[in-house]
């Protein structure tokens, strides 16, 4: 009979001792996040700027759909990059279906609307403040944009993090995607969910340890550097 | 010889006439345009230095005048004093050598070269405010327009803002500012706009405007406006 506190001690073991299979689940999960939250915010966050200075036909239909995507299904996500990239789809020819690259690919359009509305927000509250003096001194939108995004830097790693935090946490498009491979495409969540099943308690726990540690310790480092920012920079 | 002639200059705003048929010619060096809140003062300012559109009426500038402007509240990018100046420099194409050496230039004409390296949006009110008119100063403008610049500061760092404004006036830049401080008008200007509810109601030449104005509604003002 499984005492309730059995999984804990195990699972903490696990922990205590860096399983290299726990080791393994926990590094990819890591890179396929932060390299999807990397292209989210080279992507996303022009786009955010521009729609917060820009001034061009059909910006507020864009704004609404940037926000509206924000809440994206991750397993509806999950099914349209897999039928992109499943053998018959127009980039079947990658052969990107069932690897790293292809949950990357189904976490950065996860996360792109995401960073690109909070972005937004950040760049249209500056605009107001910076609007004239920025025009005064001839500077065109798309020059005021990357100002802006750079002026406010340190404010946008809020969009950065909520992005990654949303990688992160997600099950459903990598598991499509990446089918959930032993050893290939295995990531923290997927795992969770198929251990739990299966009834292997202490591995399913200890990943959900890390994955809430992880969670916590970027918003900390996150928090101290915007602190120290703003002390620094004004 | 008129720098600028405005010709029945308009803006109209949610059915309120902001500038309402502004006609001047500014030839003088140094203008100061007075008249009580919300007289249009700012606007009239905005209008001129092309950041808003009028809704009717013509500018004409005989000769294009490059232009730069100083805000009542002085916006500071984050990062340094120099980098700040350098920005606009930066913005007109010039080459980064020549805009840092420009912008330290302009930096110690302001009496902030020991600020250069200090984050400008840490600086004290009266020290930004001289960081934007160091900015506005490297450009080099032919005119420098100034809306309100020493509205939020205290007395020493007006006196200061007033010393800068009187440098870059007596380098040849063509000076149009709006002020407060009937005192600062009184030092700086060469003429004096008067203006209420959008309309111009006089222009004269600074000693005459503070000994005997000739309209009415300037004459309330200055009695108003006086301790």
């Amino acid at each position: 009979m499984h005492d309730f506190n059995e999984p804990f001690v195990t699972a903490w073991q696990l922990v205590a001792a860096a399983d290299a299979r726990l080791a393994g689940i926990v590094l990819l999960s890591l890179r396929v996040s932060l390299a999807a939250t990397a292209i989210a915010c080279i992507v996303g966050m022009p786009i955010g700027a521009l729609l917060a200075v820009g001034r061009f036909p059909g910006r507020r239909a864009l704004i609404v759909l940037f926000n509206g995507l924000m809440g994206l299904p991750p397993v509806v996500v999950g099914l349209l990059v897999y039928l992109l990239l499943s053998r018959a789809g127009p980039l079947g020819s990658l052969g990107l279906l069932f690897s790293p690259g292809a949950m990357v690919v189904a976490q950065a359009i996860l996360v792109t609307p995401i960073v690109a509305a909070l972005t937004r927000q950040v760049v249209a509250d500056a605009w107001t403040e910076y609007r004239e003096q920025l025009r005064s001194l001839g500077a065109g939108r798309p020059r005021a944009a990357a100002t802006l995004l750079w002026d406010g830097r340190f404010s946008l790693s809020t969009a950065a993090l909520a992005g990654f935090g949303r990688a992160i946490a997600e099950v459903g498009a990598v598991m499509i995607v990446g089918g959930n491979i032993d050893g290939v495409t295995r990531v923290m969540t997927t795992t969770i969910a198929l251990e739990t099943s299966k009834g292997d308690l202490p591995l399913a726990l200890a990943l959900g340890f890390i994955l809430i540690t992880v969670v916590l310790a970027i918003n900390a480092v996150a928090y101290g550097v915007r602190g120290w920012a703003e002390r620094r920079w004004g | 010889m008129a720098w600028l002639t405005l010709d029945n200059l308009g803006l109209t705003e949610g059915g309120t006439r902001i500038v309402d048929g502004v006609s001047l010619s500014l030839a003088a060096g140094r203008t100061v345009v007075l008249g009580p809140n919300g007289a249009g003062k700012s606007t009239l300012l905005r209008l001129i230095h092309g950041l808003l559109h009028p809704s009717g009426g013509e500018l004409h500038w005989p000769h294009a005048l490059s232009q730069a402007m100083v805000f009542q509240r002085p916006v500071m990018l984050r990062t340094t004093a120099m980098a700040n100046v350098a920005y606009g420099l930066k913005l007109k194409g010039h080459a980064a050598r020549e805009c840092a050496i420009r912008a330290r230039e302009a930096l110690g004409r302001a009496g902030l070269e020991h600020l250069a390296a200090r984050p400008a949006r840490l600086l004290s009110g009266g020290e930004q405010q001289r960081v934007a008119l160091a900015r506005a100063w490297a450009l080099e403008p032919e005119l420098l327009i100034l809306d309100e610049p020493t509205a939020s500061l205290d007395p020493a760092s007006s006196r200061e803002v007033e010393r800068i404004i009187g440098e870059i006036a007596a380098n040849g830049t063509r000076i149009l500012m709006t002020t407060h401080n009937l005192g600062q008008a009184k030092r700086l200007a060469d003429e004096i706009v008067f203006i209420d509810r959008g309309r111009v109601v006089e222009q004269t030449p600074v000693r005459d405007f503070f000994t005997r104005p000739r309209s009415d509604a300037a004459q309330d003002f200055l009695k108003e406006e006086s301790p």
